[in-house]
């Protein structure tokens, strides 16, 4: 696929280096891994040591030091797929591929491997198959889809085009993102309220980040415009990695222009030159509607030189590609990831928005935060206000997934209750719910009367939602749900700090403990004094989030765990699985 | 530069604004320990942790934090000292620390961390990961077990064409320090020597350099950075009566070297013996239990099923379980077959090894054999263990100390040098 929609002259600003994931792309696309030769061969053109190079490549799951296999599936292992399937799904594949999960078949035509949440939750199980969609997967389709592949089908041909699937929008004109879509209408606002004015008008709407902290947008962007530095540079966080998070899959094919027009907005407000689109490697097969889209957009005026007509005001954007790695998704993590270096977060020492990206003043905002922008400048704030509650106004996309007849997305009224979406998407016996996934909040069906809004942050009348519900209903093993996040998390960690990387490995090795009946009261409470540890030490919000969901569990589903603890004989013995203990020398039994 | 006041612990001290804080704390005779940093690489690298701190509230690391008019910080908290002793502890559970073997041993800043912080034992499991050790550098070995990711040598290394000769690999808990073999070979023998230095644990290793001090001289053998070195003082109810008690020695999985440290305190053990009787124990040779002890001391940890049961019994025969030395605490030296499986250490030990008879095709097994554990495992995994006393083995004054405690509720104190992991 050709992604390159504007020629890169436009972005002489950045060094080669930034261009080192790209490349390290088209050769893991063109020859199915990155080869020794191509290490050094990279090494050699930007000046650096082979170690250095292939560091950044082996960060990134999506690049592989072997041949990943002239096609390449990934099978989701999110909990969400595995309750839809995945093992059965996973056997189907190995039976018709002859390759066995984690490896490539003998042959060298399919490597099947899994990888985290691809962002498809609401039609598991899904897989990405040389990174197009295939969705609503079974044993018949896998046979189907491996037969046209040995074929010689590419892939391409036969996916799927994923559903949309928005199942709720607030009535009576009252939705936000998906009003009626005109290309340029929020652009053409902004020479009548100036910089400034834009920045006002999402102040008084008091808009907030959409990509989990909730940090005032308005505020973000001020501050970026108070550094004289040039030149400024306006990222989209398209990354969304969290688990059972679809919400911005969803606004990039159905209302790519609202977020390439909030970042137009963004541009003109701080005074940046360039745009960026961080979008995750998962979602590869959105590349051609968003470079579709931005080729309008220049074919509009809207963007280049004098974009949307305004004199002195020059504004490009481009698409860069994740490679697979969940933390590049933090806002540092991801400047490093687009400077062609490992995705590791930065400490913080500076600001994206005093030093960010090639450390030049910069903004980072979330896909979701970017369409709310556009069109609250073309709405108007007191248009907007209307909308939601007060002290949280405007409305929210969510992603139901799980246990529900509806998985999809719900455009919600902030205040709106929890037992109200739960209503909507037809969640018949909710009993778990995980709420902004695995690094957010789980809550029980007791607490259905909470309202979903900004407000009373971890007070018990309101829930905060970053944008996904994933619903468990009671015949769901909890131990396995918790193991799955603590396995995506020490997948996920960048390894660059203790508390997260020996942490998350640890907490592992105690949930299965958990699993296997071989834990105690004391383990619980370790588990949780642990966790307040990674919390409180981790350097970025993957460390500091990767407990919360164990530690808040444990407390409110206390009696779920009871009956998990084996009988001990004598309380001076540990619990100890004896009979594992020797197999392997049982094995010897001649 | 301007001097200004700032707090810690509800004290009032001074520094020059803009020092790193770990640096003001220690003009000040304030401790704040510290693995990572290293103060000329700026912005620091906050990557170990171990400098966590309260500040303005907020948990964060001292030493990406610098001085500045009115700074109030936390430092001595109980919340916090026990935090940052995880933080230690979690890095010598993550990798496979077999001290007694290292060459580093007495110049490592971990280990040297361990001891200023007290720490007898982790609280975490020991992951016995299988890591490499790479030989294939011209003058370094790469100790793969022993790195803690600081990233010190990652920023500081570069090779005359300015290239880096270490960087991270892979993510989570794959991550370890790549060594470019290219760029390695073009360090002078000085700079390859400095690089050893950098490294504040084992993994950095180069060869024919490593051992030039002796052991017992080194940096941190003998003296703590800390001016007041406290170990924890065992307080036992004081009722001090001298009756005598009887205790119980085993050797498991171990060497008797913690055996023979016992044995090391010279013409003292004569006082022992007028206030001890000993029984079932390598030292009387009385192989099974003849009545109730007041206390088991056990050597070694359980690596077949005998052990199990010989421990077992010590649990059920003793009033108090004490466990000595570090193959008791966690597997110690034995534990070095953790990070391999079972069947290959068997194989190559019976089947495949120089020595074995020509043709010999059976591993030993009989019903009457002790069975071989999975993997070696510390005393504590099996029973509740009252107390642990580190050390490979750990100092017979450190033993007997203990001990006394213990039976006659006096009380202790333990000197730097007494307190050690080998
Ligand atoms: C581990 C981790 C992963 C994150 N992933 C995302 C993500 O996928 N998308 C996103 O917009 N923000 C993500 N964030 C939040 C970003 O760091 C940042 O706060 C956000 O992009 C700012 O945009 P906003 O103000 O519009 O929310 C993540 C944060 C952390 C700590
Ligand atoms: S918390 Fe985890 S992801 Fe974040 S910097 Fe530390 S190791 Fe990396
Ligand atoms: S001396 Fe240091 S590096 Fe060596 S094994 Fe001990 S703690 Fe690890
Ligand atoms: S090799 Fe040494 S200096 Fe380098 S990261 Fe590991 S512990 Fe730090
Ligand atoms: S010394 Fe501060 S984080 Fe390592």
């Amino acid at each position: 696929m050709n992604l390159q929609t504007t020629p890169s002259t436009l972005f002489s600003v950045e060094p080669e280096r930034s261009h080192l994931l790209a490349e390290l792309w088209h050769y893991q696309l063109q020859e199915g891994y990155i080869s020794p030769e191509v290490i050094q061969q990279l090494a050699e053109k930007h000046d650096l040591s082979a170690i250095e190079v292939r560091g950044v490549a082996s960060f990134y799951h999506f690049f592989h030091e072997q041949p990943a296999g002239k096609h390449t599936i990934y099978l989701n292992s999110s909990i969400i797929s595995s309750m839809r399937g995945f093992e059965r799904i996973k056997e189907a594949f190995e039976r018709e591929t002859g390759a066995r999960l984690g490896s490539v078949d003998p042959t060298g035509m399919f490597g099947l491997f899994a990888t985290p949440c691809i962002g498809l939750s609401d039609q598991e199980p899904a897989a990405l198959i040389d990174f197009y969609p295939f969705t609503n997967l079974n044993s018949l389709k896998v046979k189907e889809i491996v037969q046209k592949l040995k074929q010689g089908k590419p892939a391409a041909e036969i996916c799927d085009n994923p559903a949309d699937n928005i199942r709720y929008m607030p009535g009576e004109n009252r939705t936000i993102f998906f009003a009626p879509y005109q290309r340029g209408e929020a652009v053409r606002k902004l020479p009548g309220l100036g910089p400034e004015g834009v920045i006002e008008q999402l102040r008084i709407a008091e808009l907030s980040g959409r990509g989990g902290a909730f940090f005032p947008t308005g505020k973000k962007w001020e501050t970026c415009r108070s550094y004289p530095d040039t030149p400024k540079f306006i990222i989209c966080n398209a990354d969304e990695g969290e688990p059972g998070t679809f919400k911005d899959r969803v606004l990039l094919s159905n209302q790519p222009g609202s977020v390439l027009e909030g970042m137009i907005a963004a541009g003109y407000a701080v005074g940046a030159r360039y745009g960026f689109i961080y979008l995750r490697g998962e979602y590869r097969w959105l590349a051609p509607t968003l470079s579709k889209e931005i080729a309008a957009f220049y074919a509009e005026g809207l963007l280049g030189e004098e974009a949307g007509g305004i004199p002195g005001f020059a504004f490009d954007i481009r698409l860069e590609i994740g490679a697979g790695a969940y933390v590049c998704g933090e806002e540092t993590a991801l400047l490093e990831s687009m400077e062609g270096k490992r995705g590791e977060p930065r400490t913080k020492w500076f600001y994206p928005a005093e030093r960010g990206y090639l450390q030049q003043p910069t903004v980072v905002n979330n896909v979701e935060t970017f369409a709310a922008a556009a069109r609250l400048i073309q709405l108007g704030s007191f248009e907007y206000l209307k909308r939601g509650i007060p002290g949280s106004a405007g409305t929210k996309l969510i992603s139901v997934s799980g246990d529900c007849q509806f998985p999809g997305i719900y455009e919600i009224e902030w205040g709106m209750t929890v037992a109200e979406l739960l209503e909507l998407c037809g969640a018949e016996d909710p009993y778990f719910i995980q709420v902004s996934g695995p690094s957010g909040e789980c809550i029980s069906a007791k607490e259905k009367y909470r309202r979903i809004s900004m407000l009373d942050l971890l007070a018990h009348k309101d829930i905060r939602c970053g944008g996904s519900f994933m619903i468990f209903d009671r015949h769901r093993d909890l131990v396995e749900i918790l193991l799955n996040f603590s396995q995506f998390f020490k997948h996920e960690s960048c390894g660059v700090c203790t508390p997260c990387r020996a942490g998350n490995f640890i907490m592992e090795r105690k949930l299965k403990r958990l699993q296997n009946g071989l834990a105690d009261q004391n383990d619980l409470k370790e588990l949780q004094n642990w966790g307040a540890i990674m919390k409180a030490t981790s350097r970025c919000g993957l460390g500091k989030t990767a407990t919360n969901t164990v530690v808040q569990a444990l407390e409110k589903f206390a009696d779920d765990f009871h009956t998990r603890f084996a009988e001990t004989d004598n309380s001076t013995y540990r619990k100890f699985d004896y009979r594992a203990s020797i197999a392997d020398y049982e094995n010897y039994k001649p | 530069m301007a001097t200004c006041t700032f707090w810690i612990d509800g004290k009032k001290y001074e520094a020059e604004e803009g020092t790193n804080l770990v640096d003001a704390a220690k003009a000040n005779g304030v401790f704040i320990p510290s693995l990572c940093y290293f103060s000329h690489i700026d912005p620091p690298l906050g990557t170990c942790r171990t400098c966590t701190c309260k500040i303005n509230g907020r948990y964060n690391p001292a030493c990406t934090e610098e001085v500045r008019e009115g700074l109030k910080v936390e430092v001595n908290t109980p919340e916090l000292l026990d935090m940052r002793q995880a933080l230690v502890e979690m890095m010598i559970a993550e990798g496979n620390h077999f001290c007694p073997a290292c060459e580093k041993s007495g110049h490592c800043d971990l280990q040297h961390m361990g001891y200023e912080l007290g720490i007898s034992t982790t609280r975490f499991p020991h992951l016995f990961k299988d890591r490499l050790i790479d030989y294939q550098p011209q003058r370094m070995v790469m100790e793969h077990n022993r790195c803690i990711k600081c990233r010190r040598c990652v920023e500081e290394v570069f090779s005359s064409d300015g290239k880096r000769v270490f960087m991270y690999i892979n993510r989570g808990n794959e991550t370890m320090v790549g060594i470019d073999y290219e760029q390695e070979a073009k360090l002078s023998e000085e700079e390859a020597e400095a690089a050893m230095n950098l490294c504040p644990t084992g993994a950095i290793i180069v060869r024919g350099k490593s051992l030039s001090e002796p052991f017992g001289m080194r940096t941190f053998d003998m003296q703590s950075t800390q001016k007041q070195f406290h170990r924890p003082i065992t307080q036992r109810p004081k009722g001090v009566n001298f009756e005598k008690k009887t205790i119980a020695t085993v050797s498991l999985a171990g060497c008797f070297g913690c055996h023979m440290s016992m044995l090391d305190i010279d013409t003292d053990i004569l006082d022992i013996a007028e206030l001890v009787s000993f029984n079932k124990s390598p030292l009387t040779d009385i192989k099974t239990f003849t009545q109730r002890c007041h206390l088991g001391i056990v050597e070694g940890g359980c690596a077949n099923t005998e052990n199990i049961e010989t421990l077992k019994q010590f649990r059920e025969m003793c009033d108090i379980l004490v466990v000595m030395g570090e193959c008791a605490i966690w597997g110690g030296l034995p534990a070095l077959r953790n990070t391999i499986p079972l069947g290959e250490c068997l194989e190559e030990a019976y089947l495949n090894s120089v020595t074995s008879e020509p043709g010999e095709h059976t591993v030993p097994y009989h019903d009457d054999l002790p069975k071989i554990l999975d993997r070696v495992y510390g005393c504590n995994e099996i029973v509740k263990v009252d107390y642990m006393i580190p050390g490979c083995p750990p100092s017979p004054n450190h033993i007997w100390k203990v001990v006394k405690s213990l039976l006659w509720g006096e009380d202790y104190s333990l000197l730097y040098a007494e307190f050690k992991y080998d």
